[in-house]
């Protein structure tokens, strides 16, 4: 019959294609999702430190996955191998794809040779939230730290990622920093490279 | 005024509000809109949920219920998308905070510039 087209019906999310990306989640949706998951593991740690782990551990999963993803869907499957081209991969798509926009700025440590820092005037997760005074220097931007250690270590860059907030003169909300500090194989490889 | 003042005056509203709502003559009433009095104003906003937003100001202030609508997206972006907020506890989220004296002192330079 003239006109009538096939549409493909998929059963279940594993059939669909791969490249069909660029889909826009609600930030409301998702900042009551987050709000959730900090909730949920408040009832189930006893302190502060342990909180921060277990959104770590949470962002890990993203990072895994997202690192795969975005390798077959930006990068047509390359690899990356050298110290400043995976921080860059960080640096722009990863957070392009996740918080449509690149991070602020990308800055080498001055005290130490293995430490790296991305900073973030406001982390896109933290931006409804409002840490109480007694929960001290608690950052629910361990979340993202833990997706950029699972996107690190999935590549092969073994790294230690924490996130702090910087105090700034003249403003009244402090900067967000995600502190990446390598292994000392990554370090080892990379001078070997040359 | 501190808290527990706050949290009185706050709750003899609504039972002025609910009161209201059963004495209007009328069919449907919502309650309290606006409240006149001789040194003040007071405007009231009730949300689909049944939390009342009001704000007390000088009598023959205008666009208040605009302000009160802002204040309520405020609400629910700072402090319901906030997880360390407990439902029905006095709202200390220091987002909420500097939002609301920014969205009142647009308010306010808005109101002098006309």
């Amino acid at each position: 019959m003239i006109g009538v087209g096939k549409i493909k019906q998929y059963s279940n999310v594993l059939d669909r294609s791969l490249s069909k990306g660029k889909q826009e989640v609600s930030l409301s949706a998702f900042a009551f999702l987050f709000s959730e998951l900090v909730q949920y593991n408040q009832t189930q740690v006893d302190n502060i430190s342990e909180l921060e782990r277990r959104l770590e551990d949470a962002g890990y999963a993203v990072g895994a996955r997202v690192l795969e993803l975005l390798c077959h869907r930006e990068k047509g499957n390359r690899r990356e191998t050298r110290l400043l081209g995976i921080l860059s991969f960080v640096h722009s798509t990863v957070w392009k794809v996740l918080f449509g926009k690149v991070a602020d700025s990308l800055e080498k440590g001055t005290e130490h040779e293995d430490e790296y820092m991305i900073s973030e005037k406001e982390l896109l997760v933290n931006r409804f939230i409002s840490i109480p005074k007694d929960m001290g220097t608690f950052n629910c931007g361990a979340f993202v730290a833990g997706i950029v250690r699972g996107v690190l270590d999935g590549a092969g860059f073994p790294a230690v990622v924490t996130a702090h907030f910087v105090p700034m003169e003249g403003q009244q909300r402090p900067r967000t920093t995600i502190l990446i500090k390598f292994a000392e194989e990554v370090l080892r490889r990379e001078a070997r490279l040359g | 005024m501190d808290t527990n003042d706050s949290l009185r005056v706050a709750s003899l509203w609504h039972s002025m509000h609910a009161i209201s709502q059963q004495l209007s003559p009328t069919v449907g009433c919502s309650g309290i809109e606006l409240l006149e009095a001789d040194t003040f104003d007071l405007h009231c906003f009730q949300s689909l949920t049944g939390t009342k937003f009001f704000v007390v100001c000088e009598p023959g202030t205008q666009h208040m219920e605009v302000l009160l609508t802002v204040i309520y997206e405020l609400y629910t972006d700072y402090v319901l998308k906030n997880p360390f907020y407990e439902m029905e506890m006095p709202i200390r989220c220091e987002l909420f905070d500097i939002n609301l004296t920014q969205a009142i002192q647009k308010d306010r330079v808005a109101l002098l510039g006309r």
